[in-house]
Order: structure tokens, then C-alpha cells, then sequence
């Protein structure tokens, strides 16, 4: 294992930001794995920290292929992170809005590029995802559908469902959608939680990654086996919407299996306490999303249900 | 006539709504809409908006047309000074088009877009942030400019700046409008959470003679500024190459040579000068930078070049 230090930037009242990476085995550019872009991916930063214990003991034991050089960075912005905040302090932008970069640009773009610049030329790409809303998925691995990666790759993860989703405009400066563009095949893999330690879907991810690795023949490892991954497109899923305002009460664990039309949740009028809405599923399926927290608005996506 | 355009319970006891007021007079339904507050920080459009329909309603007899003003798209974001969406930290002007059955935001940004189309004409105003002060400026795509460009010159601002397009732009409110067939122009002026009466000003005579022009306004107006064109000419960045405070020494609008001392960067705790900024190309300082806390990589000039060959409109 390397340690090192792949971008710097100078701030004028805090120690400088170093953003570090592990790097396993050498040759050629196998795999790179990013953790915690954003202040509040604790979740993702602790995957990437077992992915380098588990690096780690793989190289020990001689377990990386030949050839094959895999780089691990847990956390690309802690500057946030210590300050509890989720996007870049001073301008409250998001690293992953800003990929490709662009080394003449603002602090964040500044920050893209010197981190993609070490993390083009990789074969793979994966990255520890999080969800601007609140909310619990399913473990699950997604794939920005550039045309350049072959979907039945997120089979290779053994995880239960595998999400296709065509880019939208605002995907086009996510680092995902990039690493593609730059011709490294890349996934995100959502670890269920973010701003806490789920200890069952970081193990869950770690060895989503391990069976990744081993299938692609970057290194040869046992792991618990997986699922055969459903793998579909998220146009496929069905959202549903909150129809009313308060607070919210789900009744429905993740990964439930419902029937069309079973309540999920409820919606209750924060002063009085009365049923002001119940949350139906229009379909059945499994329940993919859930909304986490006790106040909803209107319109909120709350449920996400694979048929 | 005041107007709720969209309306979306929140949690406890209270509803977003995004609202607009309508100005009518006349038999002509040519239809300019004057869109602000998309972006929380910016308030510079408060004011025009002010400006703009307490001017018409007092001479209502010379409007011959329909004024919709939207002063706030991000309510929300204005009345608790963030940029974005206070819930969701997200970008409106990422959204648009946005969908009927979406998140909140995306129900918003679709009521929002279908209200605004049809208009003959829409100025959507953004200040800059609050970091960068910018010249009034008004900012359109490669592709829209043929059809903007004269629009643009009858707003009285000082420049209007032809940019590349960017699939990420694709979510604005402007091209989404434009590329619905409605006209729209982004006006740049001035910093965050200040309002900087004088471009107010300026930008009220722009809209005025943009009525004039479109056959709605019946009143004088003033003669307007022939904006620099930013076709032909190269924009210089100058970007800090160290961490402190930056202290200019120049000013907007200011005409710079390629290696003129503009301004300073400075250490409080070493006393030391730490960067001596210099203008990377000779031209006029059209963005200058507000706050002075800086990062290794801060913009804090922009210049704009003289046209290709020396010849300068
Ligand atoms: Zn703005």
C-alpha cells in the first residue's frame, strides 16, 4: 500500500487540504474507488476506510492480479466535513457538480480537476453515491447510461437491483457521467445511509466491491454470495408523491415486498394530530426508497417501488 | 392582479407559493415578462422590479400591452438569504423544465415555465453572487444569439456576452423558454445581497425602450448605451494563485494593460504581500471580485479583450 497525496489546495486560515489516496498493487490502472465527496458522506467514507483494510490484506496475501494498480480515496472533502456542512463552505457549491473541473476555475472546479486528472485512466470507476434527499435505499448499484458501459456489468456486484438511469442535463458535471466520458467504466454504489454508519450496508457495499473486483479478475477473494441482480431502468420504478403536508409516519420497511394498493404511510396535520393523507402504492413491487424524516411537503417523492 | 401560479403545502401550517402581478392596459396583448429572484443571494432585480411597476402603474395610460412581473421565483431562498432551495440545496435554475409529477421543485419549475411561455418577451434578472460585482451585462448562448442580439442592444446595459453552450445550462429557466420559442434575456448586474441603485437604474431605461421597441410603451424614453459585444474578443481570467485577503487597486469598468498591478493579496498574520495581481491581458475589467477571502484558484478579475486586430467598437 502507497499512501499519498493527489491534490493540495491552500486555504487562508485552516491547514491545507491534502486529498489522500491509497493505492494497491502496480501496473496498469485497474480500478479507483471514491468515497466521500460531499461533508455529510460519512457512510461513504467509512466503505471506502474498510475497502482499504481489505486492500490491504489482499496484497499481503498476494491476492491482486498482476499488472493491475487499484487507488482508493476515502474522502475528497473533509474541509466540509469538519465543519458540518454538506457542499463547500465559502460558496456552498458540490464538488460533483463540477467534473470535469477545470484547473483555471473557482476553488471547486479547481478541486475536480485535480482529483479527475488522477482519476482518469482507469479501467473502472466506482464511486460511493449518496441522494440529495432524505431518505433509506435498498443497496444498490446504478449505472449513468452513456452508452459506454455495458449494463449487465452491475450484474457483477451480486447486489439485489442494478439501476439504469438515462442522464438528465444536471448529470453531465457529476463525476460518474465524466469518468464515462473519459472512457472508464464507471457505477455508483448507494450504501443505504449518509450522514450516519449503517453498519449492515457497509458490509453489504464492501462486499459488493470485493465481488466486483474478483469477477473482473482484479483480485481473487471468497465472499458471501450475492443476488442475481435485477437489473432495470429507473424509468421502470414507480415514485409516488406525498398528496398532503406534516408529518410523516411509514409503515413499511425498505426492501418490503408490497401489494398494489397497500398503505405504506401516512400523513398526519402536525398541530392536531388527524390523518390528513395515506400513502397507497399504485402498483406492487418492492419497496426501493423511503422517505426518512418526520416532516414531508407536499409533492415529496416519498416511496420508490421496483415492480 | 396579483396571481399564485403555484402553490405547495409545506410541512407545518404554511404553503410555498410563487406569485406574479399582472399590469394591463391598452388592446394589445404583447406580453413582456419581468422574472427575478430565482437565485436567493441576488436582490439587485428586487428593486427593478420595484422600480419597473410602480413607474408603469403611475402611468398606466401610456401602456398598450401586458407587464407580468415575477418578483421570486425562490421565495424561499430570498426571505432566509440562501441561494438555492433552502430544503433541498439545490440550484433552481438546474430544474427547468422541471415535471408535473416530480419532487416539489420540479412541480414548481414546470408551473413556473408554462406561466412564463408565451410571453413576447421574458428578462430574467440575476444579480452575481456575492463574491463577483459585474458590469450590467446580458449573457446568451452561441446558438440563441442571432435572434437575441437585438433584443439585448435595447436594454441599455454595457455589455452582452455570447457564451458557448453547455449541456448543464440545457436547465435554465432561459433556455428552456428559449428553446420554446420564448425570447429570453439573462441580465447579470451587480453583486449579492446588495442592491446597487445606479444599475437599477440603467436596467429600468432598458426595459422601458424594450416596451418602446415591442409597441407597448407609449411614454419617452431615454436614449440607450450600444453595449461591447463579447463576439471577437477573448475573456481574460484573472484567478488568485494563493490563499488571503484580495484588496484591489482597480475598478469596473477600468482599462487595463497585460501586467498592470490590480490589486493585491495579503496575509494578516505574516504582514506579507502574498500575491501582486496582475491583468493577464490588456482589456476592460468587466467582473471584479467582492469578498475578499480568497482560495488558491478564487477568481477575481475578468477582462475583456480588445477585438481582434485593434479595432475596439
Ligand atoms: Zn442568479
Amino acid at each position: 500500500m502507497k499512501k499519498k497525496t493527489l491534490f493540495s489546495l491552500k486555504s487562508p486560515y485552516r491547514e491545507q487540504l491534502d486529498v489522500i489516496g491509497y493505492s494497491f498493487g502496480r501496473g496498469k490502472k485497474a480500478l479507483a474507488i471514491v468515497g466521500a465527496m460531499r461533508g455529510n458522506e460519512v457512510q461513504q467514507m467509512y466503505v471506502c476506510s474498510r475497502m482499504v483494510q481489505e486492500l490491504k490484506r489482499l496484497e499481503a496475501d498476494g491476492k491482486l492480479a498482476e499488472n493491475c494498480e487499484i487507488l482508493v480515496i476515502p474522502c475528497v472533502n473533509y474541509y466540509s466535513m469538519n465543519l458540518g456542512k454538506r457542499f463547500w463552505a465559502m460558496d456552498n457549491t458540490d464538488i460533483n457538480r463540477m467534473f470535469p473541473g477545470y484547473d483555471q476555475g473557482e476553488t471547486t472546479q479547481r478541486i475536480a480537476a485535480g482529483v479527475f486528472e488522477q482519476l482518469q485512466g482507469y479501467e473502472y470507476g466506482i464511486q460511493l453515491a449518496s441522494f440529495y434527499q432524505q431518505g433509506i435505499f435498498l443497496p444498490h448499484v446504478k449505472l449513468m447510461d452513456t452508452g459506454f458501459t455495458d449494463p449487465g456489468m452491475l450484474k457483477d456486484f451480486g447486489l439485489e437491483f442494478g439501476i439504469v438511469r438515462k442522464p438528465r442535463p444536471y448529470d453531465t458535471t457529476t463525476l460518474n457521467y465524466n469518468w464515462q466520458i473519459w472512457e472508464t467504466k464507471a457505477f455508483s454504489v448507494y450504501a443505504n445511509a449518509t450522514d450516519e454508519i449503517d453498519e449492515k450496508a457497509a458490509c453489504e457495499a464492501v462486499n459488493a466491491i470485493l465481488r466486483f473486483m474478483d469477477n473482473r479478475g482484479l483480485v481473487s477473494t471468497k465472499t458471501p454470495p450475492g443476488y442475481r441482480t435485477v437489473v432495470l431502468d429507473e424509468s421502470e420504478t414507480e415514485q409516488i408523491q406525498a398528496g398532503a403536508a406534516g408529518l410523516f409516519f411509514s409503515t413499511v420497511e425498505i426492501g418490503a415486498t408490497v401489494e398494489k394498493d397497500d398503505i405504506l404511510g401516512r400523513i398526519v396535520d402536525p398541530f392536531e394530530c388527524t390523518t390528513v393523507g395515506e400513502i397507497r402504492t399504485p402498483v406492487s413491487g418492492t419497496v426501493y426508497f423511503a422517505y426518512h424524516s418526520p416532516l414531508i411537503n407536499e409533492k415529496t417523492v416519498c416511496f420508490k417501488i421496483i415492480k | 392582479m396579483t396571481e399564485t401560479i403555484a402553490s405547495i403545502a409545506l410541512a407545518v401550517n404554511e404553503k410555498l407559493k410563487i406569485q406574479k402581478r399582472r399590469i394591463q392596459n391598452g388592446n394589445s396583448t404583447t406580453r413582456l415578462s419581468l422574472v427575478t429572484g430565482t437565485h436567493g443571494d441576488e436582490l439587485e432585480g428586487q428593486y427593478l422590479a420595484f422600480m419597473v411597476g410602480s413607474f408603469i402603474d403611475k402611468n398606466i395610460d401610456l401602456l398598450d400591452g401586458i407587464v407580468d412581473i415575477y418578483p421570486a421565483l425562490n421565495p424561499m431562498g430570498i426571505d432566509s438569504i440562501t441561494r438555492g432551495i433552502p430544503m433541498f440545496d439545490l440550484d433552481m435554475n438546474r430544474v427547468f423544465p422541471g415535471t408535473k409529477n416530480g419532487t416539489m421543485v420540479e412541480v414548481v419549475c414546470s408551473a413556473i415555465t408554462d406561466d412564463i411561455s408565451g410571453s413576447d418577451v421574458c428578462v430574467d434578472v440575476h444579480s452575481s453572487n456575492i463574491f463577483l460585482k459585474e458590469i450590467p451585462q446580458i449573457r446568451i448562448s452561441v446558438p440563441t444569439a442571432e435572434v437575441l442580439l437585438p433584443y439585448a442592444e435595447m436594454m441599455n446595459i454595457d455589455f452582452v456576452w455570447i457564451h458557448e453552450s453547455a449541456t448543464v445550462l440545457e436547465s435554465t429557466l432561459a433556455h428552456t423558454l428559449n428553446s420554446r420559442g420564448t425570447k429570453t434575456l439573462v441580465v447579470e448586474i451587480g453583486v449579492g445581497m446588495r442592491i446597487t441603485k445606479e444599475y437599477c437604474g440603467q436596467l429600468f431605461q432598458g426595459v422601458l425602450n424594450l416596451m418602446k421597441q415591442l409597441g407597448m410603451w407609449k411614454g419617452k424614453t431615454v436614449p440607450v448605451r450600444k453595449p461591447i459585444i463579447s463576439a471577437g474578443r477573448e475573456v481574460g481570467f484573472v484567478n488568485s494563485d494563493v490563499a488571503g485577503i484580495f484588496v484591489p487597486f482597480s475598478d469596473f469598468g477600468d482599462t487595463v494593460k497585460k501586467g498592470d498591478h490590480i490589486g493585491n493579496v495579503i496575509d494578516p498574520l505574516s504582514s506579507k504581500v502574498v500575491e501582486e495581481v496582475q491583468a493577464v491581458c490588456d482589456g476592460m475589467i468587466f467582473t471584479l471580485r467582492e469578498y475578499p477571502v480568497v482560495y488558491g484558484g478564487s477568481l477575481l478579475a475578468r477582462i475583456l479583450q480588445p477585438m481582434q486586430g485593434g479595432e475596439d467598437a
